[in-house]
């Protein structure tokens, strides 16, 4: 199994590849929307890599959990409801959600992912 | 003008892998005009024509029922000028399929020398996006097919030569009740 720095260097290449980003813009903390500069295109791509490079299945769903923040059972107006929060968690557990909790608008989601919680998802998945 | 950047398949295998070529002929003008003086196949067409076969094996592996567009250009590398009078031999390989989209790995040989390596992903496009229905006409999909000689080649997901595909079908039943296929 490897180590959580081959994990972070993995995602690293993969990351520079899909998103023509220099290395030591792939920190954990950075966030693939707002600081690597991903569309959502290049999520397909990421997860094409990663699946390759891990050997692992990613289900679109892990990732993107589009049927929660769509859901009005877990939506009111925009802004996720405690309930919709702690779905999202049992989903990605793997996910820093502390600061979407401060706010968490639908809207604020889409930035939410970091490299780091990338690099946690995978461990979570080849270590499985 | 005919927007066809491969000549014909000479095999294809589902799910596996297409073959085809692609002569290079001064008479065409984007030859004859990317560079005058020195003619040669610009590289965008090289890349256009692995990723009209890409395009067909990912959307094969569907039964023509997704609407396949290019996504990304992975990866393009080219290492020889592709030049008139030659004739290009490509290889276009599936990497990866999901329900969203697929990947395929490509290669052209020219003189039996490796020319060009290009990776290429391609992602299906939702129902009503841009567009209702199928992005082409199943007609001219399946004539295009045919002036590419891909039938006459084509291995299909059981191992069936002469594949056919209810999707290029659409209206198999004519006006009249006879069968157009």
């Amino acid at each position: 199994m490897p180590s959580q720095d081959e994990i972070f260097s993995m995602v690293q290449e993969v990351l520079v590849d899909a998103l023509g980003v220099d290395d030591d813009e792939v920190t954990r903390e950075a966030t693939l929307i707002d600081d690597l500069g991903a569309e959502s295109i290049d999520f397909l791509d990421i997860v094409f890599k990663l699946e390759k490079a891990f050997g692992i299945q990613i289900p679109r769903e892990e990732l993107s959990p589009e049927d929660i923040l769509t859901n009005s059972q877990y939506v009111q107006d925009g802004v996720v409801t405690a309930d919709g929060l702690a779905e999202l968690k049992k989903r990605m557990p793997w996910a820093d959600l502390s600061d979407f909790e401060a706010e968490p608008k639908v809207q604020n989601f889409g930035n939410l992912l970091t490299v780091g919680d990338l690099c946690r998802y995978v461990d979570a998945k080849v270590n499985d | 003008m005919r927007w066809f950047w491969v000549d014909r398949f000479t095999e294809f295998v589902s799910g596996s892998h297409a073959k085809g070529i692609k002569n290079i002929s001064l008479v065409e003008e984007a030859v004859d005009e990317y560079c005058p003086g020195y003619p040669f196949l610009p590289p965008t067409l090289i890349i256009e024509g692995m990723a009209q076969m890409g395009g067909i094996l990912v959307a094969e592996h569907f039964l023509f029922d997704k609407r396949v567009v290019l996504a990304k250009v992975g990866r393009a590398v080219f290492h020889a000028p592709a030049l008139t009078g030659t004739t290009l031999h490509y290889e276009v390989r599936l990497d990866a399929i999901q329900d969203d989209g697929g990947t395929v790995t490509s290669t052209s040989h020219c003189d039996g020398v490796l020319q060009a390596e290009i990776d290429l992903m391609f992602a299906f496009l939702d129902e009503g996006f841009l567009v209702q229905g199928p992005l082409f006409d199943p007609d001219d999909l399946k004539g295009m097919l045919q002036i590419m000689k891909f039938f006459s080649v084509a291995v299909d997901a059981n191992g069936n030569r002469f594949p056919t595909y209810e999707k290029l079908d659409a209206d198999p039943v004519g006006p009249s009740g006879t069968d157009r296929s």
